[in-house]
């Protein structure tokens, strides 16, 4: 059916086009219309593109986050199930629980200990003198602009004396606007320096008439973390009044592990990387917590909740919250206070993630020990997951490293070390070790701090687990109402969340989320912004993208560049997936045909990838192969596996699983790797290894674990480089170096057995 | 309103969406009897997930439909709440919009109708439009263009040299980019 024919004039009297144009041809006037019906239809695919990429990256992002989770089960399950056979691997397992001890303040000082560092007389970067001038800062953000790396003595200083600083604020920053004429509020910046020198170019560098809140997340994923908390800092140490500064999640060492920083950290600082390190982890745990504009708008990282309790964050010590994953403890004067009890959770008879409410109104907890239901298996055991009351097993286990512990300290204190042993000892009841404040958080208040840090808005009425990311809650509109109005706010300013403009509010403009890294997911994926108020705080937005790249290309060019992006990380996880989706394709092939319908394909691929993507619509960028809309699934999956791996040598299987997993083992790699040296030996790797994939329930053999890690030792030195083993799983078609051709053809055979003896390295 | 699976088969992808309400559209968790609190447009998010708001005229665009926008306009008048409130309800659009793509209302425009509607804009056959005429066009006829969409279709179409768009050779490049 013809529709030049039927193209309606249309309405509206203001149009321009309503009203008769006998001067114009009718025809020109209908070919005009069919070109901008057509035109728009093109922009409309276009938008659909760009959601749907804006989605993929989304869910990856937050499934990664729901690896966390995976990590904890993995540990619970270790725990749980895992007999060590031997001393050696007991000694690793403890390894993996006990977590070096928290530097005591003695300790802490050692650590930032600075001045025992030579600046070499060859270093040309940046130079602090304490106490810092606004010059030094602002010279600082010059030297970063032109790529010059501050030296790790200045870096401890600074962090020192930011520490000195941060201690005496509150945890709930208060900032008036007839002060400073106008406060700017930013977002995340996630080590992306070149938005924050944007930001101060396009907006002007702090200074008394301009203040400034960062509202966390200045860390990970982005290369110039350092550089951005060494500017933040430095600005907040020089104008101490007008420069403020909220902690995000990611201001948190457990979660610098798996995103970046640590590594970042590590590879900038060979030398003295780790005692940065450490000394950051005491910094962060310092940053206030929120800040409050003239008593009527908030700013926090994250949300709140329907719990949320302004009065009892402003109360606790922030101190103590080391890392919002882990409810661990920082124990003062080296005293441990074992606590046996592990009170059962609400019914529960298997360990629910720790960072999920155990119930969702909780029991206001009195400062005391142990009143919280998850257990205190040890003194600094790494197991936060709740045990059911009989399982003695978890418990004990993990109260042998409390036992090493407490030999270690008997020996230091020069009293007889107890026997060694394979049945820890009893434990003495808390009542006698005990005799100060409880050092440790309740998990009243670290639920609260996790709910401000991690939660996110929805549209729908209520509070419930936020389950994507493994923390916080969702807060509907009502939850917003209620918070304001119960401690007579205006509106919330909150980050966390990456939004295609840099900005979105919700909740009828009562929350405005604030985003300030511009291309976070790709070059061209989403602006950058900041928000000004002034003393009427009405919130005056301002948008960047800092890459000019972007503004040369269409915005056709720039959805399909981050569209490619995406379309990439979603075939590796497609990939990733292979047997599980092989097994769900099957069920819908009943009758064996080898055939589905790209509808069953759709339904198969989200029910094991569980991403919540418009599967149909992303189905033509991903399915290239469909004759009447059937799918022969077998060879889709085959020429994905052609994509991605390079290695025909390694089970297939069994990359695919690492690979799945690559992001945890990372992770358990760099926890294994205490002293960050970047290494871990094969034996490690392997054991590692062993026990992930019998939890994994991967049916692994010995040899082929041994060639694996063989394969992956690229230079051959009995060590694994955590890098290298990244390497196996990038898209990289790795030739085998000459010289080690036959190393490699030694790893093809997977079948034969022939592995060099298990433990040599 | 939905055919027997056979049928179903038949028709696009696209329609799949619309004949399986216990599927989410584009696999969204769409439950019937949600109401989306969207501006004239649909959340397609999950609860968490990042209101990333489409357009109505975005969605029925995507489903394959080329409306002009005053047919848009009586769409939405057609799924819109009796007093208008910006919202729109799954409940209302789906049978509205699945007897559109049943009926194959709003085709795509063909590519030889394209050009001849450039053609029309160019009597003399010289096989460009200067970049004034288009906007003259684009601005001033038919349903015109916001400044935005004026100034997005220029980037791309014009050549900067001649500051002309040869049209035959701007639709070849849409049309790959759009299949």
């Amino acid at each position: 059916m013809s529709r030049r024919g039927a193209l309606r004039l249309p309405p509206g009297p203001g149009s321009p086009g309503s009203q008769a144009r006998f001067s114009i041809p009718a025809a020109a006037f209908r070919a005009a219309a069919l070109i901008q019906r057509w035109y728009r239809r093109y922009v409309a695919r276009l938008e659909m593109r760009r959601h749907c990429t804006w989605r993929i990256f989304q869910s990856i992002e937050y499934a990664g986050q729901q690896d966390q989770v995976k990590l904890h089960d993995f540990f619970s399950y270790l725990v749980e199930h895992f007999t060590p056979s031997s001393n050696h691997e007991r000694d690793f397992l403890n390894r993996v629980f006990t977590e070096e001890r928290f530097p005591q303040d003695a300790e802490m000082e050692k650590f930032s200990d600075y001045k025992s560092i030579e600046v070499p007389d060859n270093y040309t970067g940046p130079r602090l003198s304490f106490p810092l001038l606004p010059d030094h800062a602002a010279a600082l953000v010059e030297a970063f602009r032109r790529k010059q790396q501050l030296h790790a003595r200045y870096v401890l200083n600074l962090l020192h004396e930011t520490r000195k600083h941060l201690e005496q604020l509150p945890n709930i920053t208060r900032v008036s606007t007839c002060y400073s004429e106008e406060v700017t509020v930013c977002g995340d910046l996630h080590g992306q320096l070149d938005d924050l020198i944007f930001i101060f170019y396009k907006n002007g560098l702090p200074s008394p008439e301009r203040a400034y809140v960062f509202n966390g997340d200045f860390v990970d994923r982005g290369k110039d973390s350092v550089e951005i908390l060494m500017v933040l800092f430095a600005f907040m140490l020089v104008y101490p009044k007008e420069f403020h500064l909220n902690r995000g999640n990611h201001e948190d060492h457990m979660v610098n592990l798996r995103y970046g920083f640590t590594k970042e950290v590590m590879h900038k600082y060979k030398t003295h990387g780790k005692k940065i390190l450490k000394t950051l982890q005491d910094v962060f745990c310092w940053l206030p917590l929120a800040t409050l504009v003239d008593e009527k708008v908030l700013i926090l990282h994250g949300g709140v909740s329907d719990m949320t309790d302004l009065e009892l964050l402003a109360k606790l010590d922030r101190h103590k919250i080391v890392s919002t994953l882990r409810r661990k403890t920082r124990k003062e004067n080296g005293k441990q206070a074992t606590k046996e009890k592990a009170t059962p959770p609400s019914g529960a008879g298997r360990p629910t993630p720790w960072f999920l409410p155990q119930t969702r109104s909780l029991p206001a907890s009195p400062l005391r020990l142990g009143a919280s239901g998850a257990p205190r298996a040890g003194r600094s055991s790494s197991i936060p997951c709740s045990c059911p009351a009989d399982a003695k097993e978890p418990a004990r286990r993990a109260r042998r490293s409390v036992d090493l512990e407490l030999d270690r300290c008997r020996r230091q204190a020069g009293l007889p070390v107890s026997p060694a042993q394979g049945e820890p000892l009893l434990c003495t009841p808390e009542a006698d070790s005990e005799a100060e404040e409880p050092p440790e958080p309740t998990q009243e208040e670290w639920k609260q701090v996790v709910d401000i840090l991690w939660s996110d808005p929805m549209t729908q009425d209520g509070c419930k687990a936020n389950t994507i990311r493994g923390g916080g809650c969702y807060f509907g509109p009502n939850v917003t109402e209620q918070l304001l109005q119960k401690y007579n706010l205006q509106f919330l300013i909150r980050s966390h969340e990456c939004k295609p403009e840099g900005y979105e509010f919700c909740h009828s403009r009562k929350v405005l989320t604030i985003f300030s890294a511009s291309n976070y997911y790709e070059v061209g994926s989403n602006r950058g912004a900041y928000v000004k108020l002034g003393p009427a705080l009405t919130p005056y937005i301002v948008q960047y993208q800092a890459n000019e790249a972007t503004h040369t290309l269409t915005m056709r060019q720039r959805i399909s560049r981050v569209e490619e992006a995406a379309l990439r990380s979603l075939r590796e996880k497609l990939f990733a997936h292979s047997s599980d989706l092989l097994g769900e394709f099957k069920k819908h092939d009943a009758d064996k045909t080898g055939f589905i319908t790209l509808s069953d394909w759709a339904e198969a691929v989200e029910s094991v990838l569980r991403l919540g993507l418009p599967w149909r619509m992303l189905r033509p960028q991903l399915v290239r192969s469909s004759t009447d809309n059937t799918l022969e699934y077998r060879s889709w999956l085959e020429d994905l596996a052609k994509e991605q791996l390079s290695h025909e040598n390694i089970q297939s299987s069994l990359l695919e699983t690492l690979y799945q997993n690559r992001s945890n083992l990372e992770t358990i790699f760099r926890i294994i790797d205490s002293d960050h040296s970047g290494f871990i030996s094969l034996d490690e790797f392997r054991q590692t290894w062993k026990l992930f994939s019998s939890h994994m329930n991967v049916d692994i053999t010995d040899d082929c674990i041994c060639d694996l890690a063989r394969s992956i030792d690229f230079n051959k030195d009995g060590h694994i480089d955590i890098n290298e083993f990244l390497e196996a799983f990038r898209l990289v078609e790795q030739s085998c170096p000459e010289g080690e051709a036959s190393d490699c053809r030694q790893a093809t055979s997977t079948t034969d057995g022939g592995c060099s003896k298990p433990g040599t390295h | 309103m939905c055919g027997p699976p056979k049928q179903r088969d038949q028709h696009c992808a696209e329609r799949d969406l619309i004949c399986r309400p216990n599927l989410p559209l584009g696999s969204s968790v769409l439950s019937p009897g949600s109401v989306f609190k969207a501006p004239v447009g649909w959340s397609l998010g999950l609860p968490g997930y990042s209101q990333a708001l489409l357009e109505i005229g975005t969605i029925i665009r995507s489903l394959g439909c080329c409306p002009s926008e005053g047919e848009l306009h009586d769409l939405i008048a057609e799924v819109e709440e009796e007093e208008p409130t910006g919202y729109i309800r799954f409940e209302k659009f789906l049978p509205v919009m699945t007897e559109v793509l049943l009926e194959r209302r709003y085709r795509p425009i063909p590519e030889d109708t394209l050009l001849r509607a450039f053609e029309v804009l160019d009597p003399s056959k010289r096989g460009f439009l200067t970049k004034e005429e288009l906007i003259k066009y684009m601005t001033e006829e038919g349903e015109p263009f916001s400044q935005e969409e004026m100034e997005e279709m220029l980037s791309a179409a014009i050549d900067p040299e001649s500051n002309s768009i040869h049209y035959k050779d701007y639709i070849a490049m849409m049309v790959v980019d759009d299949s």
